[in-house]
C-alpha cells in the first residue's frame, strides 16, 4: 500500500514537472521534425552550433507576424556566431487551419526563410518545453553535450514597433552567452496566441 | 397605477440613458494603458468583477465572447460586473474590433489595453500567467480565480454564484 502510494505520489509529481516544461538551467530534449524543405531535423544535426534560439512559432497569429522580420535578423545576425534560429509549429491544424504543414511551406517561401521551420506534428515537442503561446523563446546551450535553457520568454519590449525597442532580450541574451557569460535577463513574458491544441 | 406608470417611464428613461452610454462606448472604445486597467483588477467592495482578456484575431476568444455576454444578461439585477479587456492592435481597431462589436450589437464594456511593456504588467494581472490568450480573472474582495485558456460558460456561472453567496 505504502509502495503504491509513493508511485502514486511519484507518477504526481513527475507529471506536475512535466506539465511546468523547462526552466532556466533544465536540460532541453532534442526533437526530430519535418522541416518546411521535406527534410527531417534534430538540433544534433546542426554540429557547429553553439546553441540554439528555438522560437515556438506559427503562420496565423498576428504576433508572430509583428516579430517575423525581427525573427530573420535574428538568424541572420546569430546563424554564423553559432546560434541558429530553429522555429517549431505547435499548432494542430485541425484547429487552425492556416497553421498547416502546406500553409508553413508556403509562408517559409513568401517571407524567404533563412532558418528550419519546423512542424510539431503529433503536438509533442511543445508541452515537454512548456511552450504556451507563439511566439515563445527558448534559447539554448551547448554545454558538454547537452543542450541547456539560458532564456525564456518574449523577443524584446515592444511587440508592435520594433523602431521603439528598449530592451532586446533574446539579442542580449546571445550576445552574454557568446561572451562567455549568464543572460542579463532569463524569464520575460509577453501577449501572444495560445499553441492551439488537438480537441 | 398612476404610480406604476411613473415606474416605468424612469425605468424607460434609465435604460435609454444607459443604451445611450453604451452606444457611445462602442463607437468611441477607451484606449488605455496599464494604469489605465490596474483599478479593474483590484477592488475592495462586495462586487464580483468578471475580467476577460481577449482579442478579435483570437479564435478561442471569439468562441468565448457570447459566454461573456449571457453573464452580463444572466446577473443584470446583481452585483456582477464584466469588464472585456481587448489586445486588439491599436491601429486595427476600425477593421477589426468596432465591426466585430457592431455585428453583435454588443451592450459589453470594453477597454483597449495598449501597452508594450508587457513583462510588466502581466505578472501584476497574475504571476501564474504566461501571456497567452484569452485569460479570465473573477474576484470579489482577496477572493481570485485565473484561468490561462478558455473557459466554459459554467465556470464562470460556478464561480460567480459562489463567490455571490460569499459575506
Amino acid at each position: 500500500m505504502k509502495k503504491m502510494m509513493l508511485t502514486f505520489a511519484a507518477t504526481f509529481m513527475v507529471a506536475a514537472l512535466f506539465a511546468q516544461g523547462l526552466k532556466i538551467g533544465d536540460k532541453a530534449p532534442d526533437f526530430r521534425l519535418k522541416n518546411v524543405d521535406g527534410k527531417m531535423i534534430s538540433l544534433a544535426d546542426y554540429k557547429d552550433a553553439k546553441g540554439f534560439i528555438v522560437i515556438f512559432s506559427c503562420n496565423h497569429c498576428p504576433f508572430v507576424k509583428a516579430y517575423e522580420d525581427r525573427i530573420i535578423e535574428l538568424h541572420k545576425k546569430f546563424e554564423p556566431k553559432g546560434f541558429p534560429v530553429v522555429a517549431i509549429n505547435s499548432n494542430d491544424p485541425n484547429v487552425v487551419p492556416e497553421d498547416s504543414y502546406e500553409k508553413m511551406i508556403e509562408r517559409a517561401k513568401e517571407k524567404d526563410f533563412p532558418f528550419a521551420y519546423l512542424f510539431d506534428e503529433g503536438q509533442n515537442v511543445y508541452p515537454k518545453y512548456g511552450a504556451t503561446r507563439t511566439p515563445h523563446v527558448f534559447i539554448l546551450s551547448k554545454n558538454k553535450g547537452n543542450l541547456v535553457v539560458e532564456y525564456i520568454g518574449t523577443i524584446d519590449d515592444n511587440y508592435k514597433d520594433a523602431s521603439a525597442v528598449k530592451t532586446k532580450y533574446v539579442e542580449d541574451a546571445v550576445n552574454a552567452l557568446l561572451a562567455g557569460k549568464k543572460p542579463p535577463v532569463t524569464e520575460t513574458k509577453a501577449i501572444g496566441c495560445s499553441i492551439k491544441v488537438k480537441k | 397605477m398612476k404610480k406604476f406608470l411613473a415606474l416605468i417611464i424612469l425605468l424607460a428613461f434609465f435604460f435609454g440613458c444607459s443604451s445611450k452610454i453604451q452606444e457611445k462606448q462602442n463607437t468611441e472604445i477607451p484606449i488605455v494603458n496599464f494604469s489605465g486597467v490596474k483599478p479593474y483588477l483590484s477592488s475592495v467592495s462586495d462586487t464580483v468583477y468578471v475580467i476577460n482578456f481577449w482579442a478579435t484575431w483570437c479564435a478561442p476568444c471569439v468562441k468565448e465572447f457570447p459566454y461573456f455576454e449571457e453573464v452580463l444578461n444572466r446577473y443584470k439585477n446583481r452585483k456582477v460586473k464584466v469588464l472585456m479587456i481587448n489586445l486588439d492592435f491599436p491601429n486595427q481597431l476600425d477593421k477589426s474590433l468596432k465591426p466585430f462589436l457592431a455585428e453583435r450589437e454588443s451592450r459589453i464594456n470594453v477597454i483597449v489595453l495598449d501597452d508594450p511593456n508587457q513583462n510588466e504588467w502581466i505578472n501584476k494581472v497574475d504571476s501564474t500567467w504566461s501571456g497567452a490568450l484569452p485569460a479570465t480573472l473573477i474576484y470579489k474582495g482577496s477572493d481570485r480565480v485565473f484561468y490561462e485558456g478558455p473557459v466554459e460558460l459554467s465556470d464562470l456561472t460556478v464561480k460567480i454564484d459562489s463567490l455571490l453567496l460569499k459575506p
